[in-house]
């Protein structure tokens, strides 16, 4: 069974979703959450089975799917994909459980099947074709999930969601074509295995306008400034659900195609564009953090922070170093867990009083103290506080970019305590001072089914923020292979210099811990 | 004194022309029944049709067969050329026809399907299509061009609504100027090498190195005017649209694939021996064409208010698409032609059967047309699994992976790279994004908004029946699992065109 853990972790959600339709429409959520449990379980299991000493990807299956073209079903995990699988398989778990009364129950949680499908398809595929498969499946279910439960726009926003990804994502096509027709003319076969691509050193020039159009379509998903503009407006429509999904997991797609993609594949064009994407990134983290200061409804203050700490994954990413990539992974995770559980918070106080003005409230403090703790604890850790999941991530990312330029890290460490502010002066909006609207004088405090979902958020929260160990050292593992890697197949000596080669570098960092002892 | 001709029989290879005389046998029997006993039911002709289309399947295959062991076969006098591309386009050519039959057999009664002259019309129709591939002669694929379109107008004409006559007489029109064009592009080619025959024209313009340039460039512009009509390029398309609201949906649906594919592969037999041997006039307009034919018709089907009237703007930019295959005309780019097609069929024959089988007798007053989107809102509360299939068809024809046409979109891309027209695939790839608009279109109206008041529920199944019924299966099931199917098909198909030599 281990053998094909991963095909099981794909198409179990799959095949559940169609026996799904039989389902009676008032048992269906029992359904859901049982399937989903089923598949958390399956995905800790592959955690636990997870060799954690190892670099390489684990768990390989490889099926021919089109051998004349070169298209293989080709899977597999390392430490970098491995933790966004679990949390993809968690968020499910939650986000069914904590779903409130919705019409038409039964659709949604067979959406939400497919869906996850898609998202574990996506970071387990290691066969560009089977990757983008998965990558524009994944807007299908999210698209209906919008459109069928949105808010007053609802059909704007799904579709202006859809064509955005779509239209980056079909670039990304034309370059993962050439990528496989340059990788033709290299060995007479065609590859679209990406571990075969790992392998292929092109000319920089090739690298820069490749990049360029990888880069089209992971920017616009996760999404990069410029591109950010669909996404507040999928945010504000969506239901809590969706948001929930959007921004743990889906966002991550982006983040992680970069890692997966872009950095070992074209190492000197990452170089190349290492300090333009920087400057987008500390845009992306001060503009929308301003943006959001300005916002009157709290779910959107949440979605642009959002955008404001995917700034700050790409800023780790491109530091190019073990330290900000390991550090950016952490933080992707860090980001789903925290951004997650805020707009779950969102949707509590929504489902009570069915505005997210925060106008309306005032004092809710006094009338809900559990869901004014979590709250709290969420918006630390969204901010970066120490000892909660958040801070490790950015506390890495920016340490790895430090490395690299100085300045840049200040600026972006300085947009942090720009975050602070806004989190800070919403949260004083929303729950200090007296209550002033009568409305709220007797909302009825957290639920058990909530806590649910909001306490082992939290648990995870302060655990991987006090104690992140067991997840970073596999990350670290994985990260310090893709680094090599790329170092040895730079060929600009501006990209040698840049990237660290770690074949020293293990050792002073070994060395380093030992004195720390 | 006349020598009297020794032609010894087995010279003529008769056995080339059997996949065509069988559907004309089959048409000449149906009108024989009818004399014998007149006012037999529908049921039968579409059987005995199907039967003789299968049977002609068959010979195809064997030919297929003959051709991977001998290569090439001639027969006739050498008129009729059973090669590859030949052997391929009827196989699409009667493999949809078989799917297309049965549409006949629809709940509702239908005026044009109470005539056997319609079935043996159609089987009519598809030998002259047959005719138009299975050769290299122009004389023969002008009489097979004329052969069929003249009995595809009488079918379309034969739909009981006004605007049926109305598109019989434009796509008569039309299709008389288009074979107007043909004849005297023919006639230039003849005038300038003094033959008729594809390789021999070639040959002959080859070996004085294209001194007459002039002429020929003025045969090609004919050519191309009188292939625009029939493939429906911008800005030759405007029939299309008309002629396709006025047809049965099922009709429609035919003529946006089988008449295109036969048009694609002469286009292809007379276009890339033209292109390959330097004629950059012609590779420059057929780039024009291309991009404008895929680009416009996109930004056309965005505001159409008709669903059938959007698939067929729809199906221009697919054969847009299609067209640059012969534009970048290499083995690889050629073999995505045929697949894209053959997964074009199912997908499309999908589609326009699901309009079909919501086909009304009359219009109520919230729809201002036979397929207009607001017809199909709510569908997913009435008939999810209507609504579900056709998504799945919209899905498919947008080019949304894993569904059957995104596997000959990524293969005509990928031809486009390997083949050094980077530009132009970008282009492809943006239209795919254009087009994924007015395809989500109608996943909206089905899914996301609420069924107009009044609106009768049992309408989008309104005209099925069990072979309606299985027939949109077979093109689900073949849209769903393209996947598997991609990889014999290529290795198929491209054996087959590297061995015709295109």
């Amino acid at each position: 069974m281990l053998d094909n853990i991963l095909s099981i972790l794909i198409f179990f959600p799959a095949l559940a979703a169609m026996f799904g339709f039989v389902i009676h429409k008032d048992s269906a959520r029992a359904y859901g959450i049982s399937v989903a449990f089923i598949e958390l379980a399956l995905s800790l299991l592959l955690w636990f089975s997870f060799d954690s000493n190892a670099s390489g990807m684990q768990f390989m299956e490889q099926l021919p799917l089109v051998p004349a073209f070169g298209i293989n079903y080709i899977l597999g995990v390392d430490g970098i994909s491995l933790f966004i699988i679990i949390l993809a398989s968690f968020f499910t778990l939650i986000g069914i459980a904590s779903l409130t009364e919705t019409k038409n129950v039964k659709n949604m949680i067979i959406t939400l099947l497919f869906l996850q499908m898609t998202m574990v398809g996506v970071f387990a595929a290691l066969d560009a074709i089977v990757f983008y498969v998965f990558w524009e499946l994944s807007l299908v279910p999210m698209l209906y999930i919008i459109g069928a439960w949105g808010g007053p726009l609802r059909i704007y926003a799904s579709i202006k969601f859809f064509l955005y990804t779509f239209t980056g994502s079909l670039v990304m096509l034309v370059g993962m074509l050439f990528m496989a027709y340059f990788y033709y003319q290299a060995t007479g076969v065609w590859s679209f295995a990406i571990l075969d691509w790992y392998r292929l050193i092109l000319p920089e020039t090739f690298q820069l306008w490749l990049f360029g159009a990888f880069f089209v379509g992971f920017a616009i998903k996760v999404p990069m400034f410029p591109f950010h503009t669909w996404l507040p407006y999928a945010h504000g429509q969506a239901p809590t659900i969706g948001s929930v999904i959007l921004a743990a997991i889906l966002l991550k797609m982006g983040t992680y195609a970069f890692i997966r993609f872009s950095l070992p594949m074209f190492p000197d064009a990452s170089v190349f564009f290492m300090f333009p994407i920087a400057i987008i990134a500390i845009i992306m983290i001060i503009y929308t953090a301003m943006v959001a200061y300005a916002q009157e409804d709290i779910k959107q203050v949440v979605a642009y922070s959002s955008v404001s700490h995917m700034g700050v994954i790409i800023l780790g990413t491109f530091a190019l170093n073990v330290e900000g990539i390991t550090g950016s992974i952490f933080l992707m995770i860090a980001h789903g867990v925290v951004s997650g559980a805020l707009f779950l918070l969102v949707g509590v106080i929504y489902d009570r009083r069915h505005t997210k003005m925060m106008s309306e409230f005032g004092g809710l403090a006094s009338v809900m103290p559990r869901y004014a703790t979590i709250f709290g604890l969420m918006l630390m850790a969204s901010v970066g506080m120490p000892l909660t999941i958040n801070f490790v991530g950015e506390f890495l990312s920016l340490l790895g970019f430090y490395k690299q330029s100085h300045i840049l890290t200040l600026l972006a460490g300085a947009a942090i305590i720009v975050g602070a502010i806004y989190m800070l002066a919403a949260y004083k909006k929303m729950f200090f001072g007296k209550v002033t609207n009568e409305k709220n004088r007797n909302l009825p405090d957290v639920n058990k089914r909530e806590l649910l979902a909001l306490i082992p958020l939290s648990i995870i929260t302060i655990w991987l923020g006090v104690y992140p160990k067991p997840i970073l050292e596999p990350i670290n593992n994985s990260v310090e292979s893709i680094v090599q890697l790329m170092h040895d197949k730079s060929i600009t000596e501006e990209a040698k210099s840049r990237i660290p080669n770690l074949i020293e570098g293990i050792e002073i960092t070994k060395t380093s811990t030992q004195g720390a002892h | 004194m006349l020598e009297p001709v020794n032609v010894s029989l087995e010279s003529l290879n008769l056995m080339t022309l059997s996949p065509m005389l069988i559907p004309i046998i089959g048409a000449l029997m149906i009108i024989v029944v009818d004399l014998f006993k007149s006012g037999l039911d529908k049921t039968l002709y579409v059987m005995l049709s199907l039967l003789f289309l299968v049977m002609d399947f068959g010979a195809i295959l064997e030919s297929a067969g003959a051709f991977a062991q001998n290569g090439t076969i001639m027969g006739i006098f050498d008129v009729m050329l059973i090669d590859g591309l030949a052997i391929l386009s009827q196989l699409i050519i009667v493999g949809a026809s078989m799917l297309f039959i049965p549409l006949a057999l629809t709940s509702k009664r239908f005026h044009e399907f109470s005539y056997p002259e319609f079935f043996a019309l159609f089987l009519f129709m598809i030998s002259g299509f047959q005719f138009m591939v299975a050769t290299d002669n122009l004389i023969l694929v002008f009489v097979g061009l004329e052969t069929s379109s003249l009995a595809l107008y009488t079918l379309i004409a034969m739909h009981n609504r006004d605007k049926s006559f109305e598109a019989a007489v434009k796509y008569f029109t039309m299709g008389a100027l288009a074979a107007g064009f043909y004849s005297f592009g023919a006639m230039v080619f003849y005038a300038l090498t003094g033959s008729v025959e594809i390789n021999q024209i070639a040959s002959v313009l080859a070996a004085n190195k294209y001194a007459d340039i002039g002429y020929v460039l003025i045969g090609v512009t004919f050519m191309l005017a009188s292939f625009g009509f029939k493939l429906s390029l911008v800005p030759f398309h405007t029939w299309a649209p008309d002629i396709y609201e006025g047809a049965s949906a099922s009709m429609a649906g035919f003529m946006s694939i089988v008449p295109k594919i036969a048009a694609f592969i002469v286009a292809m037999r007379i276009f890339e021996f033209l292109i390959h041997s330097g004629v950059v006039w012609l590779e420059v307009i057929l780039y024009i064409f291309v991009v404008v034919t895929m680009t416009a018709a996109n930004i056309w089907a965005l505001v159409q208010t008709d669903v059938k009237r959007m698939l067929a703007y729809s199906s221009i930019s697919h054969a847009g698409f299609v067209m640059a295959a012969i534009l970048i005309g290499t083995t690889q780019s050629n073999s995505a032609l045929f697949l894209y097609w053959a997964l074009f069929t199912f997908t499309n024959l999908g589609s326009f059967s699901m309009l079909w089988i919501s086909r009304q007798k009359h219009i109520p007053a919230h729809q201002s047309s036979d397929h207009s989107y607001n017809k199909f809102a709510g569908m997913v509360r009435t008939a999810p699994v209507a609504a579900s299939i056709m998504a799945l068809f919209m899905l498919s024809l947008a080019g949304i992976p894993p569904f059957a046409l995104f596997w000959g979109k990524l293969y005509m891309i990928a031809s486009a790279v390997s083949g050094g027209y980077t530009v132009l695939a970008l282009i492809m790839a943006l239209n795919s994004a254009i087009a994924g608009y007015y395809y989500l279109k109608l996943i909206v109206y089905m899914f996301m908004l609420d069924p107009v008041k009044g609106a009768d529920e049992h309408v989008f199944t309104n005209n099925a029946s069990l072979s309606l019924r299985t027939i949109i299966g077979l093109a689900a099931v073949g849209t769903i699992f393209a996947f598997i199917a991609v990889n014999p098909l290529l290795e198929f198909i491209t054996a087959f065109v590297y061995n015709s030599g295109y």
